[in-house]
């Protein structure tokens, strides 16, 4: 454990995406203390540019406040993504599992059915599945967790078909371990690094789609998020560029320290990797 | 020869099914959504009266049983017929037809740059590992990588086109005026740019990446010490023995990434006014028009599909130890 | 040039070798020649330095890894360490050929092996495309491989690890170099293979008058290539000298160490009479279908395990004896055929059924790495036999610890993660898992194969020890007949899925009947070599110090 910490407190671009994205979390938290009022209030004059009086990052189209918007922004968003990633881990793990450990015609199944999700393209399917469902917080995260599983599977399919046969696992068997037993005490804790290093990735494409579908005018409508912002913006794109430039930039650093974090958890997780990935 | 017959019937077979789940998939979401079937394939824009709605249900069969209504609707889309757009007038499949080659254009531009600067720059960083031109091509390609593909659009069109004026914001051509040829084809090319860019940068820091691990990673390998042993100047070692077997994998990747693209195209083409089929699926979305939303779905599995049969057979010609299956 | 033909090539002065970062000290003060016109083995154990001395007189350190921080290597008047890339790509492939340990990933796996042989001509001469073809030609007749036109064409895939050994020795004998460096080229080979291989190498050294340094820690190999010989340990050179000398009178106390580990030719033991049987094998019969290719592994294969007997099961690559270890012990159901332990039959019981018989067969496996879980503490390894059939925790583990104790890790070791162990005193553990469950038959499946000579000797010798203490039967699988001569009463030869002969040690060794033995017995490198009768040198069992 020791080992680990060091070595993931090496990396700087770790250590930078772990400081941004607890300033995010801490923003989301304290939103409510910080910014009283709420998104949806008309606080000003529209158009206003950011840094005018009571307006930090400037107003939109009636009068709201930007700076609001993406404080407010951050919980929805977030959390919209941490609660899709969990399903789909959970339902990546489960399905990967059976398929890589009991092989044979189980395992052919998943993958046909794995292989199904990975030819339709993932965006589109998610698309079509709020639109047609209606558009509120249940559905994007049932879509986002929909398409986000199979890679997952994958990865945990792969790592158990490997883990199955290595040797400890079958002196497990001779030690008449059951099987329940041995994928949950012998092959799953060894098969976890992939997985650790996948879920900070898995959380920033959640981000990304979320806030396209937001973009898009799929988001819960109740919900200010920071794709909304944005898709509100088009519009006006010329007269009040601070209604996208800055929701974009937020968007980028929460994505940019999720996959910052993701690189060096893979790095302390696979030492070896990351000695042949570069030296620095 | 054979084999690659055999292959290709193989695959055709399993593409089939594929397609068969997702018309299957369209048929029954439809029906599973909150709300009359028979309203949300007349598309719920609220223009369309009651008389209209009970049309379609019965020219859909809508108060059919169900098998009965499966049947109808798989004998239509093997014959390509996707439904009507009630709000656009016009079958969807012509729609769709109609639309297509813009997005063709739009991707395959992007797929072209993205691949082409991705392996490069993946290389340059390869070559200069840990030194700080590799450092700041892996800086630029994690910001690409972070950076949602909507916003970039929109901050590209406003640095160029609403700041510096140097390209067009929006649309195909120039509207009204009519050019020929060469200057047509420039005129095109002018407006492509911002499109193809903003679809290509997520996906040329995803091939840069992979790129530069898979060099990084072929490097390491007995057969790159042969190689040197032999006295070749590092220089053939890398392009020759190298370049060639890191590749690979990037092949591979690049396949798989079609879904992708053809998703990303929906977000560009709804940004840059691109008259493609994503943004036929974006209108039709906000317009309701279901029936041409899915058909845009199903026609974007059907490239997807093809697009894997043919990234499969590049793949075995490749690498030749893969046999066709 | 003076009529001495043992001029000296190679001279390398007090090499010393450092990891980055300021790593440990890889190679200290190395230094030794290489003449022309002879084999210089390079003799030593795993992180001796040799293989990283070969590779820096090469120039082929990896330089974010591995520098060489003081020293000399002297080639023609000339200093290699230091020298400039462009230097380099003229001798390498010139001067200086290299032939590297494993050969299946020696060569680009997407480009034709003809090719591969021709670019080292390309880069060096100025011969035309057609003139290099014909050169490519000959050196693939040399190297003798089978039909060499059709051979040019062929992807490394298609070639067996022998051919692509070939292969690479044409590629570094194709410009004639003055030096040929062979790190552990025969290691990854079957024994007939490598029988061939070296026959190979001494044949063309002879012919050409080449200076080559042969890295290996067989000394069987030694005894059988060797001019001169150099042993390495933990980066240093421990004694050098001539062949014979060094084999015969070796001085330093770590080669006579080396040396008496070294596993030769069996002794003759007394003919016990013999025991009843533990677990007979009656036609047993299983094919793998793997992707459309069939193979064969086991034909109808018939012999009895007595009891209290170390049966040894011989065979090579695809020989099928791994298969047939891990069908007695029930990880693979045979396809046809019986399998009795004492009385009941085995084969084709339902799981639950089997269960109790389960406990009386275990394992020890080869790979010290793979064996242990590790996220384990290596007690709780030990123990989790006895706790899956019901022991409570609390005596398991207590039993654990004695077992433990009994092969060497007393104390605290049990609490230890596994990877705070050495390779050999993981197999300890594994020994200790296996006994756990006060088996009566252990099936150790290459269990020493991976340690190095020395270690190995020791966990023989706890083998031994232990299967007398225990009354255990143990069938003993193995691709090197010397290891097996070292613990087995009996030897049983498998090839290509069929025992070809089951006969005593001593007869195997020394009369062997079948053809194949036959051929097995020679190629068994070293056997011209009677190893020295050293009295004062220690004795493995007497140290305290397990390894």
């Amino acid at each position: 454990m020791n080992a680990f910490i060091q070595s993931f407190c090496r990396n700087k671009g770790g250590i930078i995406g772990l400081i941004v994205l607890g300033l995010v979390t801490l923003m989301a938290i304290t939103a409510g203390w910080i910014f009283p009022d709420s998104p949806w209030d008309i606080v000003n004059g529209p158009f206003m540019p950011p840094l005018s009086d009571g307006a930090l990052l400037g107003t939109d189209t009636l009068g709201r406040d930007i700076a609001t918007g993406i404080a407010y922004g951050s919980r929805v968003t977030l959390l919209l993504a941490a609660v899709s990633t969990v399903v789909s881990i959970l339902v990546g793990i489960t399905v990967g599992a059976l398929a890589g450990f009991y092989g044979g015609r189980v395992d052919q199944a998943i993958v046909g059915f794995i292989e199904l999700f990975q030819t339709i393209p993932s965006f589109f399917l998610a698309v079509v599945l709020v639109a047609i469902l209606t558009p509120n917080m249940a559905t994007v995260i049932f879509a986002i967790a929909v398409v986000s599983w199979p890679p997952l599977a994958r990865l945990v399919r792969a790592e158990f078909m490997s883990l199955k046969n290595r040797e400890f696992v079958q002196a497990a068997m001779l030690a008449g371990q059951s099987n329940i037993r041995i994928i949950l005490t012998q092959i799953l804790p060894n098969s976890l690094s992939p997985v650790i290093v996948s879920g900070s990735l898995m959380i920033a494409s959640a981000i990304l789609l979320e806030s396209a579908l937001s973009f898009l005018g799929l988001g819960d409508p109740n919900a200010i998020t920071w794709g909304y912002i944005i898709g509100m913006s088009r519009s006006v794109l010329r007269d009040a560029w601070w209604m996208s430039v800055f929701p974009g930039v937020a968007i980028l650093v929460t994505v940019l320290s999720l996959n910052l974090i993701g690189e060096a958890l893979n790095d302390a997780l696979n030492p070896k990797l990351a000695r042949r990935r570069a030296t620095q | 020869m054979k084999a690659v017959s055999k292959f290709l019937a193989n695959r055709v077979v399993k593409s089939a099914l594929v397609l068969l789940m997702i018309a299957l998939f369209n048929f029954f979401l439809v029906r599973a959504a909150p709300g009359d079937p028979a309203e949300i394939l007349a598309g719920q824009s609220g223009a369309v009266d009651a008389e209209f709605i009970e049309k379609l249900r019965q020219e859909f069969g809508l108060d059919k049983p169900i098998p009965v209504q499966l049947g109808h609707y798989l004998k239509n889309v093997a014959t390509f017929d996707l439904g009507y757009s009630y709000r656009q007038q016009a079958s969807v499949s012509s729609l769709i037809l109609q639309h297509l080659p813009a997005t063709l254009l739009l991707t395959l531009s992007a797929f072209a740059f993205a691949l082409l600067a991705g392996i490069s720059l993946g290389t340059q960083a390869a070559l200069r590992v840990g030194k700080w031109g590799d450092t700041v091509i892996t800086t630029l390609s994690m910001l690409a990588y972070a950076t949602p593909l909507f916003w970039v659009g929109l901050m590209l069109v406003l640095l160029f086109s609403v700041n510096l004026e140097w390209l067009p914001a929006f649309g195909y051509e120039s509207v009204g005026a009519d050019l020929t040829g060469m200057a047509r084809m420039a005129d095109v090319a002018k407006h492509l740019l911002l499109p193809a860019l903003t679809l290509g940068m997520f996906y040329m820091a995803v091939y840069a990446r992979l790129t530069r691990a898979s060099i990084l990673e072929i490097s390491q390998l007995d057969f790159v010490k042969t190689a040197r042993a032999k006295g070749l100047s590092e220089r053939t070692v890398i392009v020759r023995h190298v370049l060639r077997n890191a590749l690979l994998p990037v092949i591979t990747y690049a396949g798989i990434q079609a879904g992708g693209l053809i998703g990303g195209s929906l977000l560009v083409e709804t940004v840059f006014a691109w008259p493609g089929i994503g943004r036929l699926a974006f209108d039709a979305l906000v317009q309701r028009d279901y029936s041409v939303l899915l058909g845009v779905f199903f026609v974007a599995s059907l490239i997807v599909v093809v697009v894997n049969i043919v990234t499969d057979i590049l793949y075995t010609v490749a690498d030749p130890r893969i046999e066709l299956k | 040039m003076s009529a001495d033909q043992n001029s000296v090539l190679l001279d390398i002065r007090d090499l010393s070798v450092t990891a980055a970062h300021g790593g440990p000290t890889v190679v200290q003060g190395v230094s030794y020649t290489v003449n022309r016109n002879e084999i210089m083995c390079v003799v030593g154990e795993s992180g001796s330095g040799k293989s990283v001395t070969a590779h820096a007189i090469m120039g082929l350190l990896p330089d974010d890894q591995l520098s060489i921080t003081q020293g000399k290597i002297l080639y023609g008047g000339r200093d290699l360490v230091g020298l400039s890339a462009t230097d380099w790509y003229g001798l390498r492939g010139k001067s200086f050929g290299m032939v590297f340990q494993e050969p299946m990933t020696a060569l680009n796996p997407i480009m034709r092996v003809g090719r591969q042989v021709d670019e080292v001509l390309e880069r060096h001469t100025t011969l035309s495309a057609s003139a290099r073809k014909q050169r490519v030609l000959e050196l693939f007749e040399q190297v003798l491989l089978p039909d060499p036109a059709a051979m040019i064409d062929a992807f490394p895939f298609q070639l067996s690890g022998g051919q692509r050994q070939r292969v690479v020795i044409a590629m570094a004998l194709a410009l004639e170099p003055d030096v040929l460096i062979a790190d552990e080229p025969t290691t990854a080979l079957d024994v007939t293979t490598q029988a061939q291989i070296l026959g190979l190498i001494k044949d063309i050294q002879r012919r050409m008058g080449i200076g080559v340094i042969f890295i290996t820690h067989d000394f069987g190999v030694v005894a059988d290539i060797a001019d001169r010989i150099v042993v390495m340990r933990k980066g240093a050179v421990v004694e050098a000298g001539a062949a014979q000398d060094i084999l015969n009178r070796p001085q330093h106390p770590y080669t006579r160490q080396l040396i008496a580990a070294v596993p030769h030719k069996p002794e003759g033991k007394e003919e016990a009479g013999a025991a009843p049987a533990l677990m007979v094998v009656d036609k047993l019969c299983k094919t793998f279908a793997t992707g459309g290719r069939r193979v064969d592994a086991l034909r109808d294969i018939s012999l009895e395990i007595r009891q209290g007997e170390t049966l040894g099961l011989v065979g090579e690559s695809g020989s099928g004896k791994s298969t047939l270890g891990r069908t007695l012990i029930g990880l693979i159901s045979p396809d046809s055929g019986s399998v009795r332990m004492e009385g009941q039959e085995l084969v084709g019981m339902k799981p639950r059924d089997f269960r109790p018989y389960r406990r009386q067969i275990q394992m020890v496996f080869q790979d010290p790495y793979a064996s242990l879980n590790p996220r384990h503490r290596v007690i709780e390894a030990v123990a989790q036999g006895p706790i899956a059939f019901g022991i409570s925790r609390k005596t398991a583990l207590r039993d654990a610890r004695e077992l433990l104790e009994l092969v060497g890790l007393g104390g605290d070791a049990g609490d230890r993660y596994p990877h705070q162990f050495s390779g050999g005193q993981r197999q300890r553990v594994g020994i200790a898992r296996a006994l756990a469950l006060k088996p009566r038959l252990l099936v150790a499946d290459e269990a020493v194969s991976a340690l190095d000579v020395s270690i190995q000797a020791q966990v023989l010798d706890l083998l031994k020890t232990v299967s007398g203490q225990f009354d255990l039967s143990v069938l003993f699988i193995t691709h090197d007949l010397r290891v097996a001569a070292q613990i087995c009463d009996r030897i049983a030869v498998m090839r290509q899925g069929q025992l070809v002969e089951l006969e005593r040690a001593a007869t195997i060794f020394y009369h062997p009947q079948h053809e194949y033995t036959r051929r097995l017995i020679e190629s068994v490198p070293g056997k011209a070599w009677n190893k020295p009768d050293l009295e004062a040198l220690s004795d493995p069992s007497r140290s305290k110090q397990y390894a």
